[in-house]
This record gives C-alpha cells, structure tokens and sequence, in this order.
C-alpha cells in the first residue's frame, strides 16, 4: 500500500501531504510560544514598580546568538536549493554549516550564557531599609527624574557561606557597577556591552535582605520566563540539529539516490520548522535583551 | 524490533506509508505483500484501523476506570464517614493505608478521586474514543483513503497517548497518591499541594499530572496534524467538500480546536512545572503563608493567569467532546430516518462558526475572578452568540426525523435519547452564560448537572451509538441488538436519575466539591419533593452503581459478539458513504478498488429507486438526472 501525494502534489491542492502537516504544526507551535509570550506580558504588566530588572543579560551574545541563527536560517536554504538542482555535494557542506550553526548557538546559550547567572546574586532590601542603602540604590535621584525605584542591590557573592550560616550576620557582595555608582545617569539605561562587577565591596546586613537569589528561574518573574521561553526554544533549537543531522549522515543519502525530490522534500518541511525556530528568537531577544 | 520503531519518527514528514528500513531487505521489493508479525500488526501498528481500535479500546477502559472513581466518590457523598461496605477495607491495598482506612475515606483522597475523576474521564477517556477512535477509524475509510497520511505519526501518537495514560495511573501509587487539585489545577494551590517535605520533588501526584498531560498533548497535537492532512489530501476523486459527511466536518473542526487550544495549555503546565520544580513563581504572588510559614518565592506571578491559559484550552474542549458526537448523530440519524441529513450545509457552517467563537468565549468561567464588567460583557457576548450555531445543529437534527420511516435499532435508540439529553445539558447552560445568574450557580452541583447532560447522555451516548453502528464495519459481525436494548434503558434512566436532582441540589447551593455531601450545610436541609438537597445524595448514588452494573451487557455484548455476534454483509445498515463499500473489516490499505463519489453522503430515499438508498459511489446516470429535474415535464 502506498499513500498517496507524499511526494508528488495533489491536482487540486497544489501541496504535497508533509507541508500541509508542518504548516499545521508550526500553527501549533505559535500558540505554545504564544501562550508563554502572553505569560510574559501579562506578568511584566503585573509587576510593581522595580520588580521588573532591566539590562541584565548580554547583549553582544544576544546578538552573535541572533546573527548565528539568521546565517543558518539562509545556509538551510541554499542547502535546500542545491537538493532542488541535485547538486548533493553542495547541500552536504550546506547542511553541514546549518548544523554548526545551530550546535554553536546552544554552545553560546548553555556554555557561555546561562552559568554565569547563577553565581551572579541580586539582594531585595526590605523598604523600610532601602533609605540606610541609599549609596547604593539611588533612588532620591530616580525619584527626581521619575524612574522606578531600585529595590535590589546586585553583584557578586564574596561570602557564599552567608547563604547557610546563620552565625554570618552579613552578605559582602562585590557590587555591580550600576549600585556602586548608582547617580551615574549613563546607569539608566541598559549598557549594550556589559561592564564587569567592580571591586567595590558593600556589606548588607540580613536583617534589611528580603530576600537574595542568584540570577536563575527563581530569582523574579522575569529571570522565570527567560529561563523557560529561551530553554524551550533551546530544546527545538536541538530537536533542529537533530533532525538536520539525520538528514545529512550517509542514511540520508540513499533516499537522495532513490528519490532526490524526496530529500529535498524532507529538507524543504524541516527548513520551514527551522525556521519558525529562527523567529521564535527574533521575538525573544528584543523582549529580554532589549526592552 | 522492526524498522518502524527503531528510529525516531520526527523527521519522518514526507515519508511514504510503508518503511523502506534495512528491516525490509530481506524482503525485497515485496515489501507491500510482506506477512506482518503479531505484534507489528497487532501492538506496534500503523494501520489506521488498529491505531483507532486500539484507541477505542484503550478510552472506554479509562472510561470506565474514571466512573468506577466516581462510584466510591457516591458512597461517601451518599454515607459519609462511614465505611464502604464489600470493597472497602480491600482498597488501601490498592491506593495506600492513607487513601480509606478502616474502609472511611479520608479527604485528601476524595480530593485525588474527584480530580482524576475528571481528568480520566475527559483527556483519557472521552476525547481518546470520540476524537481519536472514531476518527482514526472512520474519517480514511469515508473519504475513501487508503490510510492517514502520516502512519507512524499516528501510531506515534497513540503510543504518546498511553505513556501519558500510564503516567497519569501511576500517579496513584506515589507518597501522596494523585493530584489534588480539581481538573483544572487551580494555582496556586495546585502549586503548592504534595510538596515540601515526604515528597519527591518530581513523583508527586501533581507534578505527574503535569508530565503526563505534556504527553497527552503531544498524542493530540500529531492526531490533529494528521487528520487535517488526511481529510485535505486524501479524499477520494469526485469527494468535493460539500460532498463530505458530516461527521468528517465534524472531526475536521474538532482536529482544529485541539492543534490550537491545546498548546496555550501545555505552556501553562511547563510553566506550573517550573514552578513546582525549578522554585520559579509564575502563578505564585508574593507573600504567601503556608502551613504558618512564609512562603520562600520570589513572588510576581498571577494565579489569575494560570485560569486564562487553562481555560483557553478547556473551553474549545468542551466543543472537542461535543462535536465528534454531532458527527456520530448525524449519520446515524440519515441513515435510521431513511432521508437525507436536514441542513447539511447549515450543519457544516454551524460547526465551523462553533470552531472559530469556541476561542474566544473562554473568560466565561472565571465570572468570579473579578475580570471587570467591560470583559464580562464581552465574554458572555460570544457565550451567546456560540449558542446559536448549537441550537442550529440541534434543531436540523430534530426536523431530519420528521417524516423519516424511522428504523429504531439500538444506535438509533441512543441517538434519539442524546437529542433531548443533549437539550437539557444546553439549555441549562444558558443561565451559566449570564454572569449576573452564574455568581450565584458557580461550582454548585447545578454546573455538574449541566455539563454531565452534555457530555455523559450527550457526548458518551454518542459513543455507544457509534460502537454499535461501526461495530460491524471493524468487525464483519453484528452486537446483540437485545443486549443493546437492555444496555441502553437503565443507561438512559439511571442518568436522569442521577444528573436531574442535581440542579436542585445546585440551586440550593451545595457546592461541587464538598466532601461530606453537603450534610453540614444548612440550605442542603430545605426538602424538594420530599427530599432534603442532602438525603438527595442517596437516590444519585444508587442510580451511579445501578449505571455501573448496566455497563456489564455492553462489555459482555461487545467481547462476545466479536467472535460469535451474528455475521453480516459489508453494508447491513444500508448506509450510502463510502465505508461502506469496503469489505468488513477492511483490509490494510481499505478498499477493493479505490472509490470515487459521485455524489452527496445522505442519498437516501430517493424517487424512483428501487432501493432507498443510493451510495457515493454509483455513477449519476442521465436518466437519473433528467428525472431529477423535469418532474413537471412528465405530466405532459
């Protein structure tokens, strides 16, 4: 039993059955990451004053990560088009750069951008103390200009036994430059090339700490969705790679020797799924990185 | 193991039916004719019509599972505190010493029984056999294609669907036993139940609710793909749209609500499952105190925002339950009324504008949140508006009787009972859709009653009717028709008796979740028709276990008559579609010859035929024609 139109299209559709089926589920996976891009407006929209961090990650990464996937988004097609013209040597260096491409982009993400995060702490004053903190936060001048307050006091943990001894009644944290220089105006903006934490040390006595979280999902409602909607979109980015990459080994060759319409076909609904993914984060850079 | 399962099927998009795996070597290029194993034929298929077997089969165990958890619910809403008798002291073995000891159920577990409950009944058990069996059975054979598109997309699916089932049943044997929560895991309790200390952060009742649903979700999504797929591509020649029976439309609209609801779910639940395992707070606000300490989160979530998203999804699912069933209706109604469908084409855009307004009348369950009155209005606009496509469908199924010569076999027989049952579960809806009534009805037994109306006498007496009209499709072999008959009476009496002193309850405002059967509620003491809303209690359950009992003909029936039922022809219903052109049980790949339509689905009865019905497939000859139109013309 065959079935039909797998390959060859249908008279009066035009189409053949798999891109129907990947169309269909690209619209699928829109309302998933609509769904959690809904989350995020609806919690940034929630948040008070403050809660809501800005200019935390990295934006130079950002942008290579965005660069790398644009460049494999065009390597996918013109491996597509070299299948189209059967000129398989040519779609196997193709593939092979897509695959690259996509295997750096989760290099950059899970080597170079998230572990930094979690030994990157951010300490909540309580706002009875906030005005004891003052050097740090300058929030008279925020007040002034009509900015939301600071309530957090970020940088790196120097005593990460203060987190379990209660006998520590400090946390000395190695402040960022935005609360060692808090009146600086050039801080009230995101900077695009992240500056290092500086050697300037401020001891937080526990009593006036809401609360310290290192820089991971459970930190705010923002550390959350970045660490769900880009590790989503990190685990399509992989199931890509994967998909790419059965079709570039030798297996895949043989269904270019019986059928090459067939490959390029396969290569045509993967592409259009690699794709997606490549939009995906165009939306999520500007969202967290830029906004 | 065998080609098909060996490697993944994701990048199997565009592949053809049959593998060309190194499995097949062997075989050559006789591939196609290859004798499949048992289990390749029978467990690990890619036919359509195992795939929806095995589907079907699968549901109605978890349908009945799911009811065997209410009827230990009833005893305690009906006696509560005291001990079950028979089964009672049998049950700790089976749920845990926590779950019934001394044979007294205790809170926590008629919390889990009520919550999977739900979840059994409608993700595994309802949508499986209406969507899924159904579907996967019937739509091919009557477009007339060989298979789905995508076959081990659809085995794939099914497969999904199990581990998910699997997951979800092994959430009773946890510490903890299953999920708490209700069906719609309210946050942010459902956030908090079953953690903290003596539980496992990710086998825990909720979190496996939350694992599990991620695969049945999955199940649904590469179903849904595929049955578009199939009912665009794979319709036979001469099939046009308009030429589809209804119960292909239906199933095409229904594929739609799922592939689009339910991801904004499956968002909600990888975001309830980072809360409840990376320490994020999407749906936990700040400051929150349990058990006497607070709560160490980050706060800036929205417990609001979980409802939003979970009711995205649930209310097309609600229209996912129904209208599988209107398709069931439909044909079995042209069929056993002898006459052609009335408002074919009404049918088709009544269930097409039910698709597009059922997203976008969600917020009407979340009257009580406090949504503002701009929103309310709005929501319970559409809430309206979505009625009349309903009441459309129902009332052309009701006029297609009129004048029918009426066959009253059992499919029949559930089918006339789902139209009044049907009735009543939506008319009841209506005092639900405006907020100003719903403030005082919400979460009463008054909702369950309305929405057991349609899905229990609605949506499951769809099913059976389909079972019983397919059943000699799958099988070659007929069921018992008066096995049928003793099935379907104390069926159809036992759910009124059950769900119909439930709007009283409602009224009287027992709330649906109490667990003591309202007996310290002192409304729930006002007599109606001689009982007290509590001592109504007793009546209901009695009703549950007599329905119980009732099922045992239709298993026996069903079991029985797939070796023994009487043997019968491949079209003995004497239907026009084109399922029923192919032989029973259809071989793999379906059809003899492949079909072409020739013209509309319900051709019956018509003039000068010698028979009263006249399938897709016979050619239109001219003198049909000529009949046809010049009627005035013979008078001459």
């Amino acid at each position: 039993m065959e079935i039909p139109y797998t390959i060859s299209t249908r008279p009066d559709t035009g189409l053949w059955n798999a891109k129907i089926g990947i169309w269909l589920f690209l619209a699928s996976e829109v309302m998933l990451f609509g769904g959690l891009f809904s989350a995020y407006v609806f919690l940034r929209l929630d948040a008070q004053p403050g809660e809501w961090p800005h200019g935390l990650l990295n934006v130079p990464i950002g942008t290579f990560n965005t660069a790398i996937l644009i460049v494999s988004s065009v390597t996918v097609v013109l491996a597509w088009a070299a299948l189209k013209m059967r000129r398989y040597n040519a779609y196997w260096w193709y593939m092979l750069a897509t695959i690259l491409c996509g295997i750096i982009f989760l290099f950059v993400k899970l080597y170079l951008e998230w572990p930094p995060k979690f030994s990157h702490y951010g300490v909540f004053i309580k706002p009875e103390a906030r005005e004891k903190y003052e050097p740090y936060l300058g929030n008279h001048r925020r007040e002034e200009k009509g900015l939301e307050p600071r309530i957090e006091i970020t940088g790196h943990l120097e005593n990460h036994e203060a987190l379990t001894d209660s006998n520590i009644k400090e946390y000395e944290i190695a402040l960022d430059p935005v609360n060692a220089d808090p009146d600086n105006p050039s801080h009230d903006r995101p900077h695009f090339i992240p500056l290092p934490a500086t050697e300037k040390v401020a001891k937080i006595d526990k009593q006036d700490v809401e609360r310290i979280d290192s820089f991971g999902p459970w930190h705010s409602a923002y550390f959350a969705s970045y660490f769900t909607i880009t590790g989503l979109h990190g685990a399509h980015v992989l199931a890509g790679v994967l998909v790419f990459l059965y079709m570039w080994l030798p297996v895949s060759k043989k269904v270019y020797q019986r059928n090459p319409e067939h490959l390029a076909n396969r290569v045509e609904v993967s592409g259009l799924f690699w794709h997606f993914v490549d939009l995906i984060w165009i939306f999520v850079f500007p969202l967290f990185y830029l906004l | 193991m065998d080609a098909s399962t060996s490697h993944p099927p994701s990048p199997g998009f565009g592949e053809t039916g049959e593998t060309h795996g190194p499995h097949h070597h062997e075989a050559g290029h006789d591939h196609e004719h290859h004798e499949l194993g048992f289990w390749r034929k029978y467990i690990f298929s890619t036919d359509h019509k195992v795939i929806g077997i095995q589907y079907g089969i699968c549901g109605m165990i978890f349908l009945f599972m799911g009811f065997s958890l209410m009827m230990i619910m009833r005893w305690q809403l009906a006696y509560p505190g005291q001990a079950l008798p028979l089964i009672g002291k049998w049950l700790p073995y089976i749920f845990g010493a926590n779950s019934m000891p001394d044979g007294k159920m205790t809170p926590e577990f008629y919390n889990s029984l009520g919550a999977m409950h739900g979840t059994i009944m409608i993700f595994l058990g309802v949508v499986p056999v209406a969507f899924a069996a159904f579907g996967n059975f019937v739509v091919p054979l009557q477009i007339g294609a060989p298979d789905m598109t995508f076959p081990k997309v659809n085995a794939a699916s099914f497969w999904a669907f199990a581990v998910g089932g699997a997951i979800m049943l092994t959430s009773f044997f946890v510490p903890g036993g299953a999920a708490k929560g209700g069906w719609t895991s309210y946050t942010p309790l459902s956030d908090i139940a079953d953690k903290g200390p003596g539980f496992h952060t990710v086998l825990n009742g909720q979190s496996l609710w939350l694992i599990g649903f991620i695969f049945l979700i999955t199940s649904s999504l590469l179903g849904a793909v595929n049955f578009i797929t199939t009912i665009i591509q794979l319709r036979a020649k001469g099939l046009t749209w308009m030429r589809l029976p209804f119960f292909v439309w239906s199933q095409f609209v229904t594929a739609f609500l799922l592939l689009l609801a339910f991801p904004p779910l499956e968002a909600a639940i990888i975001m309830q499952l980072m809360d409840r395992t990376a320490a994020t707070s999407f749906f936990l606000p700040a400051g929150m105190i349990v058990n006497g300490a607070p709560l160490h989160v980050s706060g800036g979530g929205s417990p609001l925002l979980w409802q939003h998203l979970f009711w995205f999804l649930g209310h097309p699912e609600v229209y996912v339950l129904i209208l599988p069933a209107f398709g069931i209706v439909g044909e079995i109604l042209a069929n056993n009324s002898r006459k052609p469908l009335w408002g074919y084409k009404s049918l088709v855009f009544s269930v097409l504008v039910i698709g597009f307004l059922s997203f976008v009348v969600w917020a009407h369950h979340m009257w009580l949140t406090g949504m503002g009155s701009t929103v309310s209005a709005f929501f319970q606009t559409t809430t309206l508006l979505i009625s009349i496509p309903s009441v459309i469908i129902l009332s052309a199924f009701f006029i297609s009787l009129w004048g029918g010569s009426i066959r009253f076999n059992v499919p029949m027989l559930f089918v006339t009972a789902f139209l009044p049952m049907f009735g009543i579960g939506g008319l009841t809806g209506i005092p639900l859709a405006f907020n100003s009534a719903d403030l005082y009805l919400h979460d009463t037994y008054y909702v369950i009653a309305h929405f057991h109306y349609i899905v229990a006498p609605g949506t499951i007496f769809g099913l059976f009717a389909g079972v019983y009209y397919w059943f000699p499709k799958a099988t070659g072999r007929m069921m018992s028709e008066f096995w049928g008959k003793v099935h379907f009476w104390p069926s159809l009496i036992c759910m009124n008796v059950i769900f119909l002193p439930m709007f009283l309850q409602g009224m009287l405002g027992m709330h649906r979740r109490w667990y003591d059967g309202g007996q310290g509620w002192t409304l729930a003491g006002e007599h109606i028709w001689g009982l007290s809303g509590f001592q109504w209690n007793t009546p209901i359950s009695w009703a549950a276990w007599i329905m119980g009992l009732a099922q045992i003909p239709f298993i026996i029936n069903f079991f029985w008559s797939i070796k023994h039922g009487k043997k019968v022809n491949d079209n003995p219903w004497e239907a026009t579609t084109l399922e029923w052109t192919a032989p029973s049980p259809p071989p793999h790949g379906n059809f003899v010859t492949t079909p072409v339509a020739y013209r509309g689905p319900y051709e019956y009865s018509l003039p000068g035929r010698e028979k009263d019905f006249t399938m897709q497939n016979e050619p239109v000859d001219p003198s049909e024609r000529s009949r046809r139109m010049a009627e005035p013309a013979l008078a001459h």
